[in-house]
């Protein structure tokens, strides 16, 4: 099976100093892949990489076999949506109107949006249950629910690859499950290849079929929850002492941190 | 629709502010009387004045709108990245080197320009413009250029300064029917470029990684839309000189008033800024006629305390 993205010994970061050294990782068609790591050791910056946010310094980025720095930004981002933390909430556009945005790369400079685009945004509403939201203002929502507008947006883009930035870094549990039950439910029955920066390593464990585990702009070890959550690996790489057993839920490892006086 | 609601009621307000505008001055003529023949000099004079105030209100508050938009700061305003003090010191530059008076709206469009270019060059950065180095080198530049034209003034101080003052200061009183014109046309044209943007105004208002990630070439659009708002203030700076606050306050309260989405606050603002425009003009000329008061002071004036009474309602309503 060929890989739907392609990264081949990549190098790049801000100014100065490249904070990806040298990485190489396949996302393949139906991946859920969790990326994982300590602070610092290059998630969030390889998105930007990809998402092409941030100037690659070395090697390449392959989509369905294409070079991405030869595609038309727009035309990458029919593909490739990004979900991140957050969003701005400065000035405030309703729900409907920042969902509509997903349609941007579907349209022609100039071309404003037709029905069809607007079926699409309620589509993606409904099934991020937040058609009862649309005329509400961004500044009217909860975390959770800005969090769903952020999702319904990236769906609206129609990608076939769904990059997220730790997407549940400010919900509380009942809305991370939430968010991350929705992803699940795509990744099974859209077909929608997922890539996700996840902190929390259990739920990393749980939803994903693939987890990447970084350390200091490269991958430390790459492959199914139960070859990377080991308590080897991660003792190593987050260098501080865990407990690692098995989910009697999920059948998953489940990491369990282990304060310094119980040590 | 409620977007054509609120365009229908502003064209109705921008036509009486349009006749309130012809039949009201220094002399009263009734409306029946405007088109007699002996009205006819007066209602020409009145008539240039309500289009420039059209041209100047709509271009104004369509150029606040779009820096605002790309700086992601509802406090830009259209001579923030240094045009009027570029036009300003263009302009008296020319008035000593002794330029005949009919080239100074040249003069003024030039070193408008040429100021947005230089700031545009200091923010740069490797191609890449941060919106807080455009602001800061806006700025730096604006204070620059205002010293250097204190300073000129100090030094060549004349009657011809005197008349550089009143045009500092602002004015709708149009001299010349061909510049009127000339002008309406940069300016027009670079409304309808800012409108063509609204979508992507939209996504970079939300920040620039978000609007790549939308598909935005952020860099390419912000040049564009800086220069447009450049060409809008410096062509009107040729004909009324510098108006403040117009491009500040009509945009934020249409704001207010129908939310931030470019597509219906472009048209909405447009026509908001040109009644204001056309009844701040008014009150200019009538209020203490036959002394007018500088137009860029009314705007002030009235404007301050309508954005004061908005923000607190826009508070209470929420």
């Amino acid at each position: 099976m060929s890989a739907l993205l392609k990264i081949d010994n990549l190098s790049g970061g801000y100014y100065k100093e490249d904070i990806i050294r040298g990485l190489s990782l396949d996302i393949n068609p139906g991946d859920f892949l969790g990326i994982i790591g300590p602070n610092g050791c290059g998630k969030t910056t390889l998105l930007r990489l990809i998402t092409r946010v941030l100037n690659l310094r070395q090697g390449d980025i392959f989509y369905k076999g294409r070079n991405i720095a030869q595609m038309e930004l727009k035309e990458f981002c029919r593909s490739v949506a990004f979900v991140s933390q957050d969003i701005a909430t400065g000035f405030s556009f309703t729900v409907m109107e920042l969902v509509l945005m997903g349609r941007i790369p579907h349209l022609r400079r100039l071309q404003f949006e037709t029905k069809k685009d607007i079926e699409i945004a309620r589509e993606k509403m409904v099934l991020t249950d937040i058609l009862q939201l649309r005329d509400k203002r961004i500044d009217e929502l909860s975390a959770g629910e800005r969090q769903r507008v952020v999702i319904a947006r990236a769906l609206a883009q129609e990608p076939e690859l769904l990059l997220l930035d730790e997407p549940t870094a400010h919900l509380d549990i009942g809305h991370q499950v939430q968010v991350l039950d929705l992803l699940k439910k795509l990744n099974r029955s859209g077909s929608l290849t997922i890539a996700m920066i996840l902190h929390d390593l259990n739920l990393a464990s749980a939803y994903s079929n693939r987890i990447a585990l970084l350390d200091q702009g490269k991958i430390f070890k790459e492959g199914s929850p139960e070859e990377v959550l080991t308590y080897q690996n991660i003792e190593r790489v987050y260098k501080t002492i865990v407990l690692v057993n098995n989910n009697p839920v999920t059948g998953k490892p489940n990491v369990v941190l282990v304060p310094e006086d119980k040590r | 629709m409620r977007l054509k609601r609120k365009l229908i009621i502003l064209f109705l307000f921008l036509g009486l502010a349009i006749v309130f505008g012809l039949i009201k001055g220094a002399v009263n003529i009734p409306l029946g009387d405007l088109l007699l023949k002996n009205n006819r000099l007066v209602f020409d004079l009145r008539l240039m004045r309500v289009i420039a105030a059209i041209l100047a209100g709509s271009g104004l508050a369509v150029a606040g709108i779009a820096l605002q938009a790309i700086l992601r700061n509802p406090l830009a305003e259209p001579y923030l990245l240094g045009t009027s003090s570029g036009a300003g010191l263009a302009a008296v530059s020319a008035v000593i080197i002794g330029v005949s008076r009919i080239y100074l709206p040249l003069a003024a469009f030039l070193g408008a320009v040429l100021s947005i270019v230089i700031v545009y060059n200091l923010a740069s950065d490797r191609g890449q413009v941060a919106d807080k180095s455009l602001i800061l080198s806006g700025v730096i530049i604006s204070i620059a250029f205002s010293s250097l034209i204190v300073f000129l003034v100090s030094l060549f101080g004349n009657e011809a300064m005197h008349e550089m003052n009143w045009w500092l200061w602002g004015s709708l009183q149009v001299y010349d029917t061909k510049l009127l014109l000339l002008v309406a046309f940069p300016v027009i044209l670079g409304i309808g470029i800012i409108y063509l943007f609204a979508q992507d105004l939209n996504a970079i208002s939300l920040g620039e990684e978000e609007a790549k990630h939308l598909g935005i070439d952020t860099q390419n659009i912000k040049k564009i839309v800086v220069l447009i708002s450049a060409l809008i203030s410096g062509s009107l700076i040729c004909i009324c000189g510098i108006i403040g606050f117009v491009g500040l306050i009509v945009p934020h309260m249409m704001r207010l008033v129908s939310g931030p989405n470019h597509k219906t606050l472009i048209p909405l603002t447009c026509l908001a800024a040109a009644v204001f425009m056309i009844l701040c003009d008014l009150l200019s000329r009538t209020l203490f006629a036959p002394v007018e008061i500088p137009i860029g002071v009314i705007t002030a004036i009235i404007g301050a305390p309508v954005f004061i009474l908005l923000l607190k309602k826009a508070k209470r309503i929420s």
